[in-house]
């Protein structure tokens, strides 16, 4: 039965009224929490009683959240697009329209109760996640060579990637730092590209799975192992899409160390240069490389900084949280600039100890 | 002989206004094709592509890892990339394209210009005498080296035709014509004039003094053959080993290191299959210079009409 009820007629078109049941109530406040994300929601609480100009609530929020004022400003424009919110220039006051005020009505239908989808998600990654560090261990074990710090630090981010992205979407990730190869195939067959059953043969000479990635892999879209070389061809994808006008994000995955290759920040500013919005990088902050800590052999910081000054918007996030890493993707993908998540993380696999 | 007299004689083309003039009718005939540069579109004259097909052309500034890079997005896209800078730059990136191209088989040709001494006057740091053998070591690279302004269109059509990565290796300016009605096809190396005693075997702007030798050898009563080995990769072995056949002597010709180029190939190929004397011309073991003008370098590095003359003279004597 429709939940739209035709009650009337106005100017020879149908006036709906439109009757929900609690369940129905939070079936839709669940679509709307998936639909926006946690910065327009808020955005859109702020508005309910709005008092001064757009630029000067979003400033309070920022200010009140921590939130930088460019992502604020992204999100209130996506508002505005949507119809959800009205501002004009100036000291116009912004409003929330009629559909805007429903949407926030349906939001609030006790939204601290309903739970948020994204919980559910990041629980069920890192129940995984648990499974296959064991697994990463294993394979190397099996094949006795092979790097397990740098692959357990980055599996978290693969996995979520993967999962949510890359499995769904026409979407790309390369793993610039081919050596955390091991996590790549355990994730690969986590999602189901390749058979589980392979990733024990991992650098047995009738495998398929090479100490550092290559294509005859399926799943893995670049062959890598040299460090450096993956972003640049990540942009190369990325501005092909956009001429083909093809919706395709594209993921490189480098790590902290990696960050000493010249060829890492000529493509940074290429990115920057072709406004490379549908690039995202993710960086490993493990904090060591080869010879050490990089804060010793080579020192990154301030990074956040330096991808700044490049022209890229930063995230820095918590490489094992699950929320945090779907938070950080929902962001990359509503970014107007290409866009770095540095993410903190252990050679061990978790942050938690 | 006299480099003036020479020059006389013969129709003098540009390799890069042929790049230049080949990249703008590919462009036309394939929206695919999308060129990529490092901050030398002038040089290289991708420039008229650039204005023709802006939307097309990709600059990523003085980057040529970035470059290879790049081209490797979009040759991963399915687009048909092109990627040009001066050649001793692109070695800069060598292990990009053994890493990132060729272990992908991706679709790139790289038009390396300015190759060899071409760029006679800014001395040996813009000089590329090492680039055939860096590249036709590296596995999956087809190489190719034009002769003159017309080979560098024909073979560049044939190399987009061709998939897998190329590295395509022209001069800058001095390209006097070779080929008239005829075309080279990319793998088979052409025979340009039979000969009973020596057979010159050159790539580059070398075929085309081989074929002034030829004359100069023939008034001296040799009989000299001139074969164009236009690609160096894969090589075109049967042709090679038949001229060790027919003649028994064999020159290599080339604007580039005696070791490891063409000179290189043809030695390995023949010490296998049909052992022969073999000479090779090709700068010695040592770096170019600068020059105001290019042919007196070609001469003082050993790669003139003379020296050719002067080799083949000495195997023909042999016994």
């Amino acid at each position: 039965m429709s939940i739209f009820t035709e009650i009337g007629e106005a100017d020879g078109a149908p006036i709906f009224s439109i009757r929900l049941s609690q369940a129905e109530v939070e079936g839709f406040t669940r679509l709307l929490t998936r639909s926006l994300n946690r910065n327009q929601i808020l955005i859109l609480s702020e508005l309910r009683r709005p008092s001064s100009s757009i630029t000067s609530i979003l400033a309070q929020i920022s200010e009140k959240s921590t939130i930088p004022l460019s992502t604020l400003k992204l999100n209130a424009r996506i508002l505005r697009d949507l119809k959800l919110i009205t501002y004009g220039s100036g000291s116009k006051t912004p409003r929330l329209t009629e559909v805007g005020g429903l949407v926030l009505k349906m939001l609030e239908q006790d939204i601290k109760e309903i739970p948020n989808p994204v919980i559910g998600l990041s629980e069920q990654l890192a129940e995984r996640s648990v499974h296959l560090k064991k697994t990463v261990e294993r394979m190397i074990g099996e094949a006795g060579s092979g790097h397990l710090g740098p692959s357990l630090s980055c599996l978290d981010m693969l996995l979520t990637t993967y999962a949510t992205r890359i499995r769904v979407r026409d979407d790309v990730l390369i793993l610039s730092k081919g050596h955390a190869a091991p996590a790549l195939y355990a994730v690969l067959a986590e999602v189901g590209i390749i058979p589980m059953e392979e990733l024990d043969t991992l650098r047995s000479l009738d495998s398929r799975l090479q100490g550092h990635p290559e294509t005859i892999v399926p799943g893995v879209a670049l062959s890598t192992g040299s460090l450096g070389q993956g972003l640049s061809v990540g942009n190369g994808i990325a501005l092909a899409s956009k001429l083909s006008n093809r919706r395709r994000r594209v993921y490189v995955v480098v790590g902290d160390g990696e960050l000493d290759e010249g060829q890492i920040w000529e493509a940074a500013m290429t990115a920057a240069q072709y406004v490379l919005d549908n690039v995202t990088v993710i960086v490993d902050r493990n904090g060591f490389q080869h010879n050490g800590p990089t804060q010793e052999v080579k020192r990154k910081d301030p990074l956040k900084e330096k991808w700044e000054a490049f022209g890229w918007e930063v995230e820095e996030i918590d490489g094992h949280d699950f929320q945090q890493i779907l938070r950080a993707l929902d962001d990359a993908d509503q970014a107007d600039r290409p866009f770095a998540v540095i993410a903190r993380t252990s050679r061990t696999g978790s942050n938690s100890h | 002989m006299r480099w003036t007299e020479m020059e006389r004689g013969l129709k003098i083309e540009s390799y890069r206004e042929a790049f230049g003039r080949a990249l703008l009718e590919l462009g036309a005939k394939n929206d695919r094709v999308v060129v990529l540069d490092a901050d030398v579109a002038d040089s290289t004259r991708t420039a008229l592509f650039a204005k023709h097909f802006p939307e097309r052309f990709v600059s990523v500034g003085v980057s040529e890892q970035d470059l290879v890079g790049m081209a490797a997005g979009f040759a991963i896209s399915s687009w048909l990339p092109v990627a040009s800078t001066l050649s001793i730059f692109l070695l800069r990136a060598w292990e990009q394209v053994r890493n990132t191209v060729a272990r992908d088989r991706l679709n790139i040709k790289f038009v390396a210009t300015h190759a060899g001494l071409s760029d006679f006057a800014d001395g040996s740091s813009h000089q590329s005498v090492e680039d055939i053998a860096l590249m036709r070591t590296v596995p999956n690279m087809s190489v190719v080296v034009p002769a003159d302004a017309a080979s560098t269109r024909s073979l560049l059509i044939q190399a987009t035709e061709t998939s897998g990565p190329f590295h395509i290796r022209i001069g800058k300016d001095y390209a006097p014509t070779v080929y008239v009605d005829d075309e080279p096809s990319i793998g088979k190396a052409f025979c340009l004039r039979e000969g009973e005693d020596v057979t010159l075997v050159a790539c580059g702007v070398m075929v085309s003094f081989a074929l002034e030798a030829a004359k100069h050898l023939q008034k001296k009563g040799v009989d000299a053959g001139v074969l164009d080995v236009h690609t160096i990769k894969p090589l075109d072995t049967g042709a090679i080993i038949k001229a060790a056949q027919t003649t028994g002597r064999i020159v290599t010709l080339e604007e580039h290191s005696k070791i490891g180029g063409l000179g290189g190939a043809v030695s390995e190929i023949l010490c296998e299959n049909h052992p022969a004397p073999v000479k090779r011309i090709g700068t010695e073991d040592c770096f170019g210079r600068s020059s105001r003008r290019y042919l007196p370098l070609l001469e003082h590095l050993g790669l003139g009409v003379s020296n050719i003359v002067a080799a083949a003279e000495e195997l023909a004597s042999g016994t």
